[in-house]
């Protein structure tokens, strides 16, 4: 994929925001839905809006119900309660050949009996499109997919990137209102994967079509997404835009599961207007935060930091706030930057990265079992209340 | 190319020996000359054109072939059902139950399963005067009842294999239940559906004992006329039939496996 592509996507996350426009109705409106199988609650009380050509993942582990919420969409689920509207129209009474949505699945789900030109047309045949038409739209879409010249082949005959790409094409020949995603990127290598992840913003903004994708990658969602909705536990936990969603996280939960992350648990000490103090027990450490967080004296709080926000090294930082000391218990060297763990006197392990800005430093470097000061800016932490 | 192992090569001489000596030593005494069975006299082909001028074989050969034919294709129609209710209706009352007697026939003992298909029988025909009396009728039902169950465990395994993403797939593509049957779940399972008739038939067939019990006048099936000739003492056209029959059955093995193959590819 030429670079110039790539770009188009910047131009595209960066410009239109219609979620944070009032005036914006929303195209998918999911309102209190629930789905149980039995005692189990699959999904619990979720509300979302999803606005149009957003293209929109949903993140989670395995179980949080984020495929039963897009099978819900497609229709494959009838939910036990709620409401979902598509483009204005409830579609609680309306079956899955009849919704204006099309679902590409994880394993691909390729009629194995039928070429790729017959998969992909599948949907217009169904419709009763006049051949012609169909035969123009189907070579139109292998265009689209970079699949010209396989329009016979049987998908066994398929490598497993071609396979995604006839999925896709079989998925969007319909030109539905709402594309369902899951899993799409699941089963390519890694370096098929990054390579077909651009593809996929690409033909979502040259088609102008709304996304919803399911995924279990964290790297996949901050790479694709408009915006991101993280599940736990059937419930979603957080929306927003991948940059918030790693840098303003709402929850312990959310923060350790988008990259990674330390968590200090303390106790609040002092409360101002545009202050708090904290005393963690466990970094042996006295935080100031540099903004007012509604809080009583004493409550139990926690404070994240990204390991890349630390600045790692062997002087005591001057000041009595935000730094903890440990020795250095264990050096990964990753080239463009080294990960460092460091055990603390309380026993807790923290993750920090140093940059390797400077070829010459080795000496500088902290090694192991340096006794090293482990500090950060008072806004470079999270405060987290649950 | 790795040099095999005596000993394998030896126990697949045995095997060979073990499973086809009983078969030529049938084919090579089916062009006998002699009327004694195991004293080889010289070649000849007078038992085939005996066969061909013996009405009895014939038309008990000609009832078996439309017997299997219809039951074969009933049991393909109602084990598939079966199949489907078992793997694709989710769960409901009674479904274990029916799992368990869908495939009860399998291990049934064949004298049980003949005794009380012949009860039955004669129960409904005082009741209700149908079927009419035993003959190709009651055979035919009686051998599906047990075909079925064949049927219905192969097929039920191919569905279980097949992925359901494919049916929601058409589903979501706009394809209406029934239509997705025919265009997807049909074709995906065809291979399944040849395996079970082509069993199906086999078992018609080849079956004695519930067509002893079910069978009535004027529809004797050809393992019954051979077995009730043998009993008089084995003679050498029985040995032409067999032959006869068994060059059908490997040819049609040979076609199926052929024929078979793409399917499986795909």
């Amino acid at each position: 994929m030429g670079v110039d592509r790539i770009e188009t996507k910047q131009t595209i996350a960066t410009g239109a925001k219609p979620w944070v426009d009032q005036a914006e109705a929303p195209f998918i409106r999911i309102s209190n839905l629930t789905k149980n199988f039995g005692d189990f609650i699959a999904v619990d009380n979720v509300s979302l809006d999803i606005y149009r050509q957003e293209l929109f993942c949903l993140l989670g582990g395995s179980g949080c119900g984020k495929s039963t919420l897009l099978r819900m969409l497609a229709g494959f689920e009838t939910p036990s309660s709620g409401r979902i509207e598509i483009d204005g129209q409830d579609m609680a009474s309306i079956p899955a050949y009849e919704r204006p949505t099309n679902m590409m699945f994880q394993s691909y789900a390729l009629f194995p009996h039928m070429s790729v030109e017959k998969n992909v047309a599948y949907g217009l045949v169904r419709d009763g499109v006049a051949k012609a038409e169909i035969a123009e739209r189907v070579a139109e879409m292998l265009t689209l997919v970079q699949l010209d010249g396989f329009a016979k082949r049987k998908p066994g005959q398929l490598s497993g990137g071609q396979r995604q790409r006839v999925a896709l094409a079989r998925s969007l020949i319909k030109r539905p209102k709402l594309l369902l995603l899951d899993e799409p990127l699941g089963a390519l290598d890694k370096k098929l994967r990054e390579e077909t992840q651009f593809e996929l913003v690409n033909i979502q903004e040259s088609l102008g079509v709304t996304f919803i994708v399911v995924t279990h990658d964290q790297e996949e969602a901050m790479t694709l997404s408009s915006r991101i909705g993280v599940m736990d536990r059937g419930e979603i936990v957080q929306v927003g835009e991948p940059h918030a969603i790693y840098e303003y996280p709402q929850s312990r939960f959310v923060a350790d599961f988008i990259g990674s992350v330390n968590i200090f648990e303390g106790r609040v000490t002092e409360d101002a207007e545009n202050f708090v103090r904290l005393h963690s027990q466990e970094g042996g450490c006295d935080i100031h935060v540099a903004h007012g967080v509604s809080c009583t004296e004493n409550q139990k709080m926690w404070l994240a930091v990204r390991p890349e926000k630390f600045s790692l090294s062997k002087e005591q930082p001057a000041g009595k706030y935000n730094f903890v000391t440990g020795t250095v218990d264990e050096i990964a060297y990753l080239g463009n930057l080294s990960v460092y763990r460091i055990l603390l006197a309380s026993g807790k392990n923290v993750r920090a990265t140093r940059s390797n800005r400077d070829r010459h430093d080795a000496e500088a470097a902290p090694g192991w079992g340096d006794t090293v000061y482990l500090a950060w800016d008072d806004t470079a932490g999270v405060v987290l209340t649950q | 190319m790795k040099k095999k192992p005596w000993f394998l090569s030896i126990a697949a001489v045995l095997g060979f020996t073990f499973l086809y000596a009983p078969i030529v030593s049938l084919i090579v005494f089916s062009f006998n000359e002699s009327k004694l069975v195991t004293v080889w006299s010289g070649f000849s082909t007078k038992w085939y054109g005996k066969l061909l001028e013996d009405p009895q074989i014939l038309g008990a050969a000609w009832i078996s072939l439309k017997i299997a034919f219809v039951s074969a294709s009933l049991a393909l129609v109602f084990g598939t059902l079966a199949a489907l209710v078992l793997t694709r209706f989710g769960r409901f009352f009674g479904k274990n139950l029916l799992g368990g007697m869908v495939t009860a026939p399998l291990v049934m003992p064949e004298v049980i399963t003949g005794l009380s298909l012949l009860l039955l029988f004669v129960a409904m025909e005082s009741a209700f005067g149908w079927p009419a009396g035993r003959g190709l009728l009651t055979i035919i039902i009686a051998h599906t009842t047990f075909c079925m169950a064949y049927v219905a465990i192969v097929v039920q395994s191919r569905l279980v294999d097949m992925d359901e993403s494919l049916e929601e797939a058409a589903l979501d593509l706009g394809a209406k239940p029934a239509r997705v049957f025919f265009d997807v779940t049909l074709p995906v399972i065809a291979p399944a559906l040849i395996s079970g008739w082509l069993l199906s038939f086999t078992l018609s067939l080849d079956d004695l004992v519930i067509a002893s019990f079910v069978s009535g006048p004027g529809a004797s099936t050809l393992p019954m006329v051979i077995f009730s000739k043998v009993r008089l003492g084995v003679s050498p056209d029985i040995n032409a039939l067999a032959t006869i029959i068994i060059v059908i059955v490997a040819l049609g093995v040979a076609i199926a496996s052929t024929q078979m193959k793409p399917a499986r590819d795909s």
